[in-house]
């Protein structure tokens, strides 16, 4: 494929601006760039063409399944959209006085009720822009509330070692030190080693619920008691909240702090990598410290909270990715309670009938009842074949499936990470069962030919150590 | 495998040789760069740091992958190997020849395996 | 009830079957019972898609859409061609993950590829990542990449957008870098003051270009300060104005990171924007987030894939000193198609004319008793004094369906022009800004 600068030739240029109507003003001596500006130089047709182009060479949610464990790629409704496109959404300045973003405000607040409801929790914040941001977000709130009180001595936030590498790195960023706990053989908190990492240097623990190997933890609330009783807080990875919308609730279950990722639960697009939305809720000790500023309703008036003494600070600019918060509360209000909970029951029965139909040729790491995803290990086949995860997900990709999270969690070899969502049609997961078995079947039969999948698409498999060992980030004119 | 006779090691597989002039070069052995993978960089300390035994003083990248490297003694960094820097293959192609440091003033030095000792540690391992 | 499972209940009955389980509340078996939630969720029953429209519709209807905007401020509505709304609404674009797969990807990774180049060439710079969630994060990122052992002081020109400075501050908080204000001195950044400044344990100084007040900083000067006390100098950068002022490599800057938005993205009440971060190959292994380079495949095939990932977070773990993950990707893609449509000369051209029209509304506005606060050059925003009654002002442009200045404080109001508003528009602005006047 060609690049865009590639299509360019001098003095290709489209129409869109009139003539200026006003005398044109000078720029003060000195202050012109003198290094050449070389973007495109090309029509409209041909960057039509030419991003149309890079379309086919792309893989969404809409070309087809995508059970990308632990990123709940379910299919992103079309309404959403349409909602999130209203020009009183989209042409409404930020900084518009607050009589004239009523809209806007409600949008809000009505969104920080419905997911309060959904998590247990008491407030929210929109501003973080993606669930990293809301991690951080959420160890801030926590670093806040130890430190109004005093209590400076608490230095360390517990992480299991099954964690998403987003939860240690945020707990660094906020500064505090990471203890990583080992999982127990079902992949679940070691009661035990948490007992003995607990302490009063501890400032909290996060989990997530069911963990990154698919299993709902029922030692929750023993688990979130430990740290309790230790003074420290427990802090939720909304990550996997597909699982059990409607079914239980984080705030139930011992949490102090959530965040949310919009575009996996609630189904946001994710856009080839964002942008997503981090809210950040928090049980109602925590209140006074969330980001500002934050909407609140006031009377029959919604308004902008901008002050408060013990908020931890600003996280972005503005309120938060508006427009994606829009999409979820169409999301919500468009399935209500009962769909809600109908989400997450069948998201877990589509991972479930995946899993049985696919238990008698691929290891699954934790067998018995999984939630809305299932972690296989080809631990073995690679031992005895020579085939491993990344060449399974590879050879999925020439079914048209985007293959499934590998090689995490660390806690298993190998690993395949498979998560249908609710969406998915069971003919769809048919055909995705019987692609797996294909490979399985051709993993004894023609191992060779998983190895060097992918055959059907644009490139075969990239090198990626000559990329990072000789960086190449632009195009070289 | 390779595991040079007049070399020490340690349990986390780096090797250190005796100059004789008081000064030490710091490496990794050819167990753990055939381990790692294809290494596309290095971080190394600067020049004049103490580095301190059994912590870390360098790290490598493999693309999947990022290692700590520790250090068998406690000493003054005196040179860095900027070879390894540009071009981190090296360390794949000949870990015994790609050291990562020398270092002098060495104050403190940990337990190290005899090149036997330390093939007898890797046949353990395996 | 809307629902967008398509399994209908046999199918389902089906699966259950297969599965040797009676019902799907089985599967939840290890949920304890005293905790599971015993009632349906107090939220309102589902609607259906003609009610939820109608209903989102109305709410949108709530708030006012102001035909003509003068105020920026970090959100700037500049026109945005039609065909980047149709290029960025292809479902494919939409609908994708991160592109993890690189061999299915082709087309997000090549877009973000030539998205990075973009921002080289605005920028100067040697290396570009495929973007971070705002300007304002964007710079508290940058701050952090300057962390060194023994620096760690960060100063922040106090003519920095106030969202930035609060960022910053709270990224500080949890690095545990510290943050000092580099004073103001007719609008613009005080140098002299920031000489004086820096010492020992300095990690960066930010400077914005323009600065909060519209006004041109000099970067030259404030990187000459800021390398001979060995710092770096990160410059926060509008990208309109990049297309005709001295990139921040000219200048001498080691990072350079702004707002996007203006890059053809809406204002949208503050988001969702794109945060862009440049800098020297020398701090490139210091980028935090997404980076895509050039490789070959397995047939030597040009091919680009994610690359540089053991910085991140998901490798590097607790050591990672970002834990950024989603980017921006779809608004990154967003300003590339608008960058390609614009051009060189398109982007200049919509550079100057929002210059030229801030300065002939500025001279408008003098010329009925709004005075310009500041001497000094300014691109396409200005802050005003003069006039007492400026919320009195303000409040009959609104409805007049004119979004003024905003109000900094009792009579100064900080202004901005895009090429978006006609003469005719800021004509009849003043003439009622007169009217109040008198």
């Amino acid at each position: 494929m060609k690049l865009i600068f590639e299509r360019s030739v001098a003095d290709r240029a489209l129409t869109l601006l009139p003539e200026c109507d006003v005398e044109k003003t000078v720029l003060p001596e000195g202050m012109a760039r003198t290094q050449a500006l070389r973007l495109p130089e090309v029509g409209e047709c041909d960057i039509s063409r030419h991003y149309t182009e890079l379309a086919k060479c792309a893989h969404g949610v809409n070309d087809g399944f995508y059970p990308l464990g632990s990123c709940t790629m379910k299919y992103n409704p079309k309404v959403n959209e349409q909602a999130a496109a209203l020009e009183g959404f989209t042409e409404i300045h930020p900084l518009q006085p607050q009589s004239t973003l009523q809209g806007a405000l409600k949008a809000l607040v009505l969104s920080e009720e419905l997911l309060c409801e959904i998590t247990g929790m008491d407030n929210m914040s929109f501003q973080p822009a993606a669930g990293a941001h809301g991690e951080f977000a959420g160890i801030m709130l926590i670093k806040a509330y130890h430190e109004s009180r005093g209590d400076t001595k608490r230095t360390k936030i517990i992480v299991p070692d099954s964690a998403h590498g987003t939860n240690p790195a945020s707990a660094n960023m906020a500064g505090y030190t990471v203890v990583s706990i080992p999982s127990n053989e079902d992949g679940c908190v070691d009661i035990e080693k948490l007992k003995a990492a607990v302490g009063e240097d501890t400032a909290g623990l996060m989990l997530t619920n069911p963990n990154t190997v698919g299993v709902f933890d029922k030692n929750i609330l023993e688990i979130t008691k430990i740290v309790h009783e230790a003074g420290g807080l427990n802090y939720y990875d909304g990550a996997n909240l597909n699982a059990i919308m409607g079914v239980v609730r984080p705030g139930d279950m011992g949490f102090d702090v959530i965040h949310l990722n919009l575009h996996k639960t609630f189904s946001t697009p994710h856009g080839g990598g964002g942008p997503g939305s981090g809210a950040v809720g928090c049980k109602s000790l925590l209140t006074p410290f969330l980001p500002l500023p934050r909407a609140i309703k006031n009377g029959d008036k919604y308004e902008l909270l901008t002050e408060s003494e013990l908020s931890f600070g600003r996280m972005k600019e503005f309120y938060g990715n508006f427009l994606v918060v829009i999409k979820a509360l169409t999301y919500v209000l468009t399935l209500g309670a009962e769909g809600i909970r109908e989400a997450a029951q069948i998201a877990v029965l589509n991972a479930n009938y995946m899993m049985h139909e696919l238990a008698d040729c691929y290891e699954m790491a934790y067998p018995g009842y999984c939630m809305h995803e299932f972690v296989m290990t080809l631990e073995n086949t690679k031992k005895q074949y020579g085939v491993s995860a990344m060449d399974v997900a590879k050879s999925l990709i020439d079914h048209g499936i985007h293959p499934p999270t590998m090689y995490f969690p660390l806690i298993v070899h190998e690993a395949l990470m498979v998560e249908p969502t609710e969406t998915e049609s069971k003919e769809t997961l048919d055909e995705a069962v019987a692609a797996l078995r294909d490979i399985a079947e051709m993993t004894v039969n023609n191992a060779e030919a998983v190895i060097s999948a992918p055959h059907t698409t644009p490139i075969s498999r990239p090198d990626e150590v000559m990329a990072a060992r000789s960086p190449k980030l632009r195009y070289e004119f | 495998m390779n595991i040079p006779a007049e070399l020490k090691f340690t349990r986390s597989h780096e090797w250190i040789k005796d100059l004789g002039n008081g000064e030490y070069e710091i490496g990794i052995s050819d167990f753990a760069q055939h381990e790692l993978g294809d290494l596309v960089f290095v971080n190394l300390p600067q020049e004049g740091d103490t580095i301190t035994m059994e912590e870390p003083f360098a790290d490598v990248e493999s693309v999947k992958a990022v290692s700590d490297i520790y250090s068998p003694v406690t000493a003054v960094v005196k040179e860095i190997n900027e070879e390894i820097l540009d071009a981190p293959e090296t360390i794949n192609s000949g870990a015994y020849d790609a050291w990562f440091v020398r270092v002098e003033n060495v104050t403190e030095t940990a337990e190290l395996l005899s090149a036997e000792e330390y093939e007898a540690f890797l046949n353990e391992e395996a | 009830m809307g629902s967008y499972i398509q399994s209908t209940k046999a199918q389902q009955q089906e699966m259950l079957q297969k599965i040797g389980c009676k019902s799907v509340e089985e599967l939840f078996s290890n949920v304890p019972a005293d905790m599971a939630l015993q009632r349906p969720l107090d939220i309102p029953r589902g609607m259906s898609e003609s009610s939820v429209m109608k209903y989102m519709q109305n709410m949108s209807e709530e708030n006012t859409v102001f035909k003509t905007v003068l105020r920026g401020a970090g959100a700037y509505r500049h026109y945005i061609p039609a065909i980047v709304k149709s290029v960025v609404s292809k479902e494919e674009f939409v609908t994708a993950y991160t592109p993890y797969q690189a061999e299915m990807s082709q087309g997000i990774l090549q877009s973000i590829f030539e998205y990075q180049t973009m921002i080289c060439e605005l920028t100067g710079m040697d290396v570009s990542n495929a973007s971070v969630y705002d300007g304002a994060s964007a710079a508290a990122e940058a701050v952090a990449m300057c962390s060194e052992r023994k620096r760690s002081k960060a100063y922040i020109s106090a003519c920095s957008n106030p969202d930035v400075i609060e960022t910053v501050k709270t990224y500080c908080k949890g690095n545990g870098m510290t943050v000092e204000l580099i004073p103001e001195n007719d609008g613009a950044t005080d140098l002299d003051a920031l000489a004086a400044m820096l010492g020992e344990g300095a990690a960066c100084v930010y400077i914005p270009q323009p600065n909060y007040y519209g006004i041109f900083e000099d970067l030259t000067k404030a990187a000459e300060i800021t390398h001979n006390a060995g710092a770096k100098l990160i410059a926060g950068c509008n990208p309109i104005a990049l297309a005709m002022i001295k990139t921040p490599k000219e200048c001498g800057a080691d990072i350079a990171v702004g707002e996007g938005q203006p890059l053809g993205l809406p204002i949208a009440f503050g988001g969702p924007y794109l945060g862009f971060m440049a800098s020297t190959t020398a701090m490139m292994r210091k980028l935090p987030g997404r980076i895509v380079g050039e490789t070959v495949d397995h047939d030597g095939r040009r091919a680009y894939v994610l690359t540089l990932q053991a910085r991140e977070q998901h490798i590097r773990r607790e050591k990672a000193s970002s834990n950024i993950c989603s980017n921006q990707a779809h608004c990154a893609l967003t300003a590339a198609v608008y960058m390609a449509a614009m051009g060189a000369d398109g982007l200049y051209n919509v550079a100057e004319q929002s210059m030229s029209k801030a300065h002939y509304f500025a001279q408008k506005l003098s010329e009925i008793g709004y005075e310009l606060a500041y001497t000094k050059p300014y691109f396409h925003e200005f802050v005003t004094v003069g006039v007492n009654n400026t919320a009195e002002a303000l409040a009959k442009l609104e409805e007049n369906g004119i979004l003024g200045g905003l109000q900094l404080d009792d009579n100064r109001i900080l202004w901005c022009v895009t090429e978006a508003v006609t003469k005719e528009e800021l004509d009849k602005a003043a003439a009622i800004l007169e009217e109040v006047g008198k």
